[in-house]
């Protein structure tokens, strides 16, 4: 690591604002030298509790962890919020809003807003949030929270790197649960039926409800193994249905239903209950033991996305060099040969040198301690 | 939007800079009483249509908080739009808020909205880079950004 980089590092364990904000912006442009900084701030890091809020546009997410870091700060906390927008398809240029909506904490440097935007990278958005996360960690924030529309698998994959996710539901969106249902319902550790006092909040309660006994009737979703449970306890003691579910729920610390919270975020209803289930949540997952469960297999996609975008940078490097992929897209174009028959050709070679990286080395490394 | 300035944009895209990633970041900011928006709404949209990532603080903000924003977001440009006439209050608040957290230094600051000519040497002296009163082309201002960018 360069001086420079090293003087920032120690900047942002000191608690320098500044230095936080130009680390996660080398974060973001994958400027040069950011991997051994990522590398240098994992040490520091663990103590925060990271939670990810999503929902459909309009749902109020922003309003909500607005809410969420001032009541975080009456009791003491420190807060990171990383809020990510859209970027255009197009030009990469984005709006980012989300801070506006951000004002009840404004003035107070100990709320640490960044605002994120897709900027089109395939998956890479995913590394450079759980990465900016790290440096928020390693900068000592007690609660960490990533704010994202939930449209489809990208969203997904940015909110799993939260240990708690909340995926907010808007009242009058019956027929778009039925849609969701196969997407960002399943992630959510805890629901929030937001805008709760308009008409329509309790049928959406009633909705969510249905679909996560349904889930732990057949035993799919986030309530894991649950339904199996359930069978046991109703065949051993004859009870019905509802009271083996309340007894499990109660017995079974394996197993988490997601709750189901009401808020009105603009006045900051609910709120409290809210934060009180995010807590229950974070508890669960220690005492279950999933947490680590959950923490091994985060750092596994990690560093399969890391192998994933380092090959596929070394093979756009050779592409590049060798004159780069218009002329072989034009041979496909007059029919010469096919995407496939290039790709096998391309890859042949590089299949050849895979006995050579010793990746059992590196294993035995840590096999050892 | 024209269709000339999308070619332009499309043209250079992510001219500026050295990372791959790398991407011009702006704050359009809109301090003190002044409820005049629209050109900061216009200013927001041509500057995401050039390819730029904005962040738009919304009205009636605080030189303290723009000052915040600035630093968290860690943006190259702050462009500060002013109507009421406090911009020489206003403006040094926010250099000096800036030179406390040693940001002053690599951020370009740009004035826009009515500012006398009487008034423009003092703020050229606090620091702002430019100041683009009403007027000035939406191409003027892209290019001077383009161009006048931190370099980091």
């Amino acid at each position: 690591m360069n001086a420079d980089d090293q003087d920032l590092l120690d900047a942002l364990l000191e608690g320098h604002h500044r230095a936080l904000a130009r680390i996660i912006s080398k974060i973001e442009n994958r400027a040069p030298g950011y991997r051994d900084l990522v590398s240098e701030l994992y040490a520091h890091t663990g103590n925060a509790d990271v939670i990810g809020i999503t929902g459909s546009p309009g749902a109020g997410k922003s309003t909500l962890v607005d809410k969420l870091a001032e009541t975080y700060r009456e009791r003491g906390e420190t807060v990171g919020i990383i809020a990510i927008d859209p970027s255009s398809p197009f030009t990469g240029g984005a709006v980012l809003g989300d801070r506006i909506r951000m004002a009840s904490t404004i003035g107070d440097m100990d709320v640490f807003v960044r605002s994120m935007s897709a900027r089109g990278t395939l998956g890479g958005l995913s590394t450079a949030t759980a990465d900016a996360v790290k440096a928020m960690d390693a900068f000592g924030k007690d609660k960490i929270i990533i704010e994202t529309v939930g449209a489809g698998q990208n969203e997904v994959d940015i909110v799993r790197t939260a240990d708690t996710v909340a995926v907010l539901v808007p009242p009058g969106s019956g027929d778009s649960v039925q849609t969701l249902k196969a997407g960002i319902l399943e992630i959510a550790d805890v629901f929030v039926v937001n805008k709760a006092d308009r008409d329509g909040a309790d049928r959406t309660v009633q909705e969510l409800q249905e679909m996560l006994h349904i889930g732990a009737d057949v035993g799919f979703g986030g309530s894991g193994h649950h339904g199996a449970d359930a069978m046991a306890d109703t065949a051993g003691d004859g009870t019905d249905d509802t009271d083996a579910e309340t007894d499990t729920d109660a017995d079974d610390p394996d197993d988490w239903m997601p709750p189901i919270v009401e808020t009105v975020a603009t006045k900051g209803t609910g709120v409290d209950t809210f934060i009180d289930e995010l807590a229950a949540h974070k508890s669960f997952l220690v005492d279950s033991g999933t947490h680590a469960e959950k923490v091994r297999q985060r750092y596994a996609e990690e560093i399969r996305t890391l192998l994933r975008e380092d090959v596929n940078a070394l093979l756009e490097g050779e592409l590049e060099s060798a004159g780069g992929v218009d002329e072989l897209a034009e041979a496909v174009r007059t029919g010469e040969t096919d995407p496939y028959a290039i790709a096998n050709d391309v890859l042949t070679p590089v299949a050849d040198c895979l006995s050579e990286a010793d990746i059992e080395a590196v294993q035995a490394e840590f096999d050892s301690e | 939007m024209s269709s000339e300035q999308d070619e332009e944009s499309q043209s250079q895209p992510q001219s500026h800079g050295q990372g791959e990633g790398r991407s011009i970041r702006c704050l359009v900011a809109k301090v003190g009483l002044d409820g005049h928006d629209r050109g900061a709404h216009v200013i927001s949209r041509a500057f995401r249509d050039a390819g730029f990532e904005v962040i738009y603080s919304g009205l009636h903000k605080a030189p303290d908080e723009i000052v915040q924003a600035a630093v968290q977001e860690d943006v190259d440009v702050l462009g500060i739009s002013i109507l009421s006439g406090a911009h020489d209050t206003l403006v040094p608040k926010i250099m000096d808020g800036l030179e406390e957290y040693g940001a002053r230094e690599d951020t370009l600051v740009l004035v826009g909205g009515v500012i006398p000519e009487e008034d423009r040497p003092e703020l050229k002296e606090e620091g702002v880079a430019a100041i683009f009163g009403p007027g000035t082309s939406i191409e003027e201002t892209i290019e001077f950004v383009r161009e006048n960018a931190p370099e980091r």
